[in-house]
């Protein structure tokens, strides 16, 4: 079963969708979720959030923070607003 | 006579051109007023995460955060009111203003001191005529809010709360702004914003509890990252709420002031038409007079 990824700002639904892995930069250290990760809410620090997806490229989009909740294989990433340049990224690593 | 009828002829003119400019702001509130909504409904999945995960520290943690304490140290209270930048919206902004007056009314009577912060030309307008002390106003945007100005009030105010006493700090947090219900209905509503009450613990009949979580790096980290973004997200939505009462107001007094127009031309119409036919009538009576003279000698 995929995990749902929402990833989303203040006036924003960056990006939506399945996905079978999210690693995200969490306060101590990068963290990786897979199907059936324990719920947790996680700080973000600033770094690259990578989300693969069950189907097409992979997505990875620079964050200035935010956190991040995993909750039954729904993922909510909420990041701060960020520009227009920070927009998810597909192709790249 | 010809000169009334000139008069009505002015009018009907004057009162055709305001008719196309009505036309023309209602038009203009109309189609923005789609987006404006649309912004709300896009806010939401941030203001739902956020709500969700606020409740999920608050159930597993014990919460003992500076946002969500009452403050005893000072009797300074701060009132956000959300006006609009333009008028030609109905009752908008005095409803807001009266709500507004009412609430300091209250707070006065319970021995606060007020410290104002307002958005918009019209509510600055209104306490500078007033003379009234304004520690913080933003203008220009009241239609189509953006985030960073939300950032900007939200983090101007949560740093009065933050602030010692003697240094101009705030004990409380009080919003007025109107909520949208639907396109005919917006009501200038009062929320105390800060500090935070936090309803921990109670979960909606039929909904899944939530589930334990697990804090990362600790739960008082969490909340220290997630209150004030709770507390940006509420002034957000206030806004943008904020911004949708406004269009639909000015809308629906827009299409009044239409319908208004166009009586009032059909009035004056009437008149200019009985102005002609008692001219037409008048001079048709003079020759015939004129007529009879000259038969008579």
């Amino acid at each position: 079963m995929p995990l749902k990824v929402e990833m989303v700002s203040a006036d924003h639904t960056w990006w939506t969708g399945e996905a079978l892995s999210v690693s995200a930069p969490a306060a101590d250290g990068s963290m990786g979720v897979l199907t059936g990760h324990q719920p947790v809410l996680a700080v973000l620090r600033p770094g690259i959030v990578r989300i693969r997806p069950s189907s097409g490229e992979p997505v990875s989009m620079e964050v200035d923070g935010g956190f991040l909740s995993v909750d039954e294989n729904e993922v909510t990433i909420v990041v701060d607003p960020t520009t227009e340049q920070d927009r998810p990224a597909t192709g790249e690593n | 006579m010809a000169g009334s009828q000139r008069v009505y002829k002015q009018r009907i003119k004057s009162t055709q051109t305001l008719k196309k400019m009505f036309r023309a702001m209602e038009l203009i509130a109309a189609s923005r007023i789609g987006k404006a909504r649309d912004r709300a409904v896009k806010a939401s999945p941030y203001s739902r995460a956020i709500t969700r995960a606020v409740s999920a520290v608050a159930t597993h943690a014990n919460i003992d955060h500076p946002l969500t304490s009452e403050r005893t140290d000072t009797d300074r209270v701060a009132v956000l009111v959300v006006t609009s930048d333009r008028g030609m919206a109905g009752a908008y902004s005095a409803t807001v203003l009266r709500e507004a007056e009412r609430l300091r009314g209250q707070l006065e009577a319970e021995g606060k001191e007020i410290q104002l912060y307002v958005t918009g030309r019209r509510g600055v307008g209104h306490f500078t005529f007033r003379g009234r002390e304004i520690a913080k106003s933003w203008v220009g945007d009241s239609d189509s809010p953006h985030a960073d100005v939300a950032d900007d009030i939200a983090d101007t105010l949560i740093a009065a709360f933050g602030a010692d006493a003697e240094e101009g700090g705030v004990g409380e947090l009080h919003v007025v702004f109107t909520r949208f219900r639907t396109m005919v209905t917006q009501e200038p509503q009062v929320i105390r914003m800060l500090p935070l009450e936090v309803v921990d613990g109670v979960t909606p009949p039929g909904a899944d509890p939530l589930p334990l979580y697990e804090f990362e790096p600790s739960a008082d980290d969490v909340l220290d990252a997630l209150l004030p973004r709770y507390v940006r997200s509420r002034i957000f939505n206030a806004l943008l709420q904020a911004a949708a009462s406004e269009l639909a107001a000015r809308q629906r007094a827009m299409h009044t002031a239409t319908e208004n127009a166009e009586d009032l031309i059909r009035t004056y119409t009437r008149l200019a038409n009985s102005a002609r036919q008692a001219e037409i009538t008048q001079e048709i009576s003079e020759i015939v007079s004129g007529a009879d003279a000259l038969a008579a000698s």
